[in-house]
């Protein structure tokens, strides 16, 4: 029993931190269609900055917002000078994206080294707690908690903000949206910005039980993508579902077939997309 | 027309000479990668069938070469099988493996299909590196023998082991050459252009690209059964997504839509990766700018760029005609064709 409850907590911590990948990602291809391969490589970006950043200051948060504010700015450049000059060239934008995946993967192991590393985690949660018999580190129930603080962030943004409804108005239609004077091509960058920041701020949070490695950036991406294929493209509900599904799905696969843990999670993404070829939550 | 046909046939006969003759005039690391290229050529023109003919851009092609060249390495390290069933058992796993993801990668369009062959295609990286007992993991599967063809010589030699490669490389261009000039193959072309239209004409568009899809892969399992008896190693590396974004820039690199544009494609990438790593360990920085340098200036590849200067230097050459004289061929082109059947 307690197995099972360690693991499903262990999942659920690990599906927070794919939230916070993977709802950046859906929202960027809501709006603008993209498929944002370096998404991994903001994760990777963010976690090797918050590194440095805790390395040099010993402060967690000053390390969060480093990492948020860099990553977020290389996010604009690229929308800007890059993405922007592609649109509606899906595929041109798919490749460009994944150009970039490799020159952020090889920059990153120029500058930080093949080591794998950890971020260390911070002092005021790292103990465990013992609930009744189960003992469980206070860091991931943190990032548990983080994860559905930004969940019901996002929606209220989405739902209850006039930027939320601009935003949702560009996503239904973007002419539509134009004509009534919404300032599309800022919401773009602004999408990118935000989905940028959430997948650094993942790399922070993920970096001191996940670690900081090499080849991390192209390991987390098709988890990424498995949820949003789960849950459907361009849908915060879809994100939350598909980032628990995946995430338990993952870690029980990694506890009981150690050997085909990475593939286990191809699974229940493979029955989903018998039956709904667009995703849980997907449209079309 | 048939002057056409008659040049093109020169040609390719005197590029087949060229090749026979090829490693008895250059040096024997040039021999090392025009043997790659041809290897990594099979997977390029493999992967254009989806991508420069029936439009869908696969970025998990590695998986079904990968998979191919590990059947291989288990069949012949652990099994010690005969090369023949070796080859064919890579061929069947490649083939399967095609079928069953087919199933999945072409229910869906576009950006799906791009993002679910790509999952698959780390699953099955994954497979490879954590199912230890089967894979060796990390450490891929070393020693595989070069195949004993029962001949006095031998295909450890390279110079042999280009003319092995080479029978099956020109076998498979001309089977591929075949289909993709047949009524299938147009069909595919039509199914790019517009796939609602090509099912209003009655044609199973589905069916169509599912048996491509299983065809590519195929082809890519070739590529990578010759890979594994040649390099005699299997890793990881093989299957994973750098390996794949690769495949696709060799075929983009060359000009999608062509057969020769991935094989040029795919000479380019190896002779420039040998060529870095002789000075750089940066190849992965280098691949990516290479990526975004193409996407941004040269959509078409190298082909592409070639024929744009060739057409603008025969617009020069030719003295516009006059009205009245022969009536100009007028190119249209719809940005969308979809679009327009789905408003009317």
């Amino acid at each position: 029993m307690e197995f099972w409850i360690v693991q499903a907590l262990n999942g659920l911590s690990f599906g927070a931190l794919l939230f916070l990948l993977a709802s950046g990602l859906s929202l960027i291809f809501g709006l603008m269609r993209i498929v944002n391969i370096s998404h991994g490589s903001y994760y990777l970006l963010g976690a090797y900055i918050g590194l440095s950043l805790v390395k040099a200051t010993g402060n967690f948060l000053a390390a969060i917002l480093g990492a948020v504010a860099v990553v977020g700015a290389i996010g604009v450049m690229m929308q800007r000078f890059f993405l922007a000059r592609l649109y509606r060239q899906e595929q041109a934008q798919v490749l460009l994206t994944m150009g970039f995946a490799f020159m952020f993967a090889d920059i990153a192991l120029w500058l930080w080294g093949g080591d794998p590393q950890r971020i260390p985690t911070p002092g005021f949660v790292a103990r465990s707690l013992a609930i009744g018999p189960v003992v469980f580190p206070a860091y991931r129930l943190l990032v548990i908690g983080v994860g559905m603080v930004v969940a019901v962030l996002l929606w209220l943004f989405q739902e209850k903000t006039r930027i939320g409804a601009m935003v949702r108005a560009a996503v239904d239609d973007q002419e539509m949206a134009r004509g009534l004077g919404i300032d599309v091509n800022r919401i773009m960058t602004a999408m990118f910005l935000a989905g940028a920041a959430l997948a650094a701020f993942g790399g922070v949070m993920g970096g001191p039980f996940l670690g900081v490695y090499p080849g991390l950036d192209f390991e987390v991406i098709p988890l990424a993508f498995a949820v949003v294929i789960i849950g459907g493209l361009g849908s915060l509900q879809g994100a939350v579902v598909g980032s628990l599904l995946v995430g338990l799905v993952d870690n029980f696969g990694k506890a009981l077939f150690p050997e085909f843990s990475y593939f286990t999670l191809f699974i229940p993404m493979a029955l989903v997309l018998a039956i709904w070829p667009t995703g849980l939550f997907g449209r079309r | 027309m048939r002057n056409g046909a008659w040049i093109r046939n020169v040609t390719v006969a005197g590029g087949v000479v060229v090749l026979l003759f090829l490693p008895h005039l250059i040096p024997a690391y040039y021999t090392h990668l025009l043997i790659l290229t041809f290897i990594y050529g099979l997977m390029a023109m493999s992967l254009d069938l989806l991508m420069g003919y029936t439009g869908l851009t696969s970025f998990g092609h590695a998986a079904y070469f990968g998979a191919a060249a590990y059947a291989v390495g288990i069949l012949t390290t652990r099994y010690h099988v005969h090369f023949s069933v070796a080859m064919l058992g890579g061929l069947i796993v490649a083939f399967m493996m095609a079928l069953i993801f087919g199933l999945m990668a072409t229910r869906a369009t576009e950006v799906y299909f791009l993002i679910i062959t790509l999952a698959l295609g780390m699953g099955v990286w994954g497979l490879a590196y954590r199912w230890v007992s089967v894979t060796g993991g990390d450490n891929g599967l070393p020693g595989i023998p070069p195949p004993d063809l029962g001949l006095p010589w031998s295909l450890s030699d390279p110079v042999n082991m280009y003319y092995f490669v080479l029978t099956f490389f020109t076998l498979a261009c001309f089977f591929l050459s075949r289909f993709v000039h047949s009524p299938f193959g147009l069909s595919l072309r039509g199914i790019r252009e517009s796939e609602s239209r090509m099912r209003v004409l009655g044609y199973h568009t589905w069916l169509h690209k599912y048996t491509v899809f299983v065809i590519a892969g195929t082809f890519s399992g070739l590529g990578g059964v010759l890979y594994a008896f040649y390099n005699r190693f299997v890793s990881p590396a093989d299957v994973h997504i750098t390996a794949s974004a690769e495949a696709v820039l060799m075929v983009i690199l060359g000009g999608a839509g062509t057969l020769f544009g991935p094989v040029l494609g795919a000479g380019l990438v190896v002779f420039l990766r040998n060529l870095i790593s002789a000075y750089t360990r940066r190849w992965l920085l280098i691949l990516g700018v290479t990526y975004v340098l193409v996407v941004m200036y040269a959509p078409g590849g190298v082909i592409g760029a070639m024929k744009g200067t060739f057409s603008r230097l025969r617009a020069k050459m030719i003295p516009t005609p006059v009205p009245g004289g022969h009536p100009q061929k007028v190119k249209l082109q719809r940005e969308n064709p979809d679009e327009e059947v789905l408003t009317r």
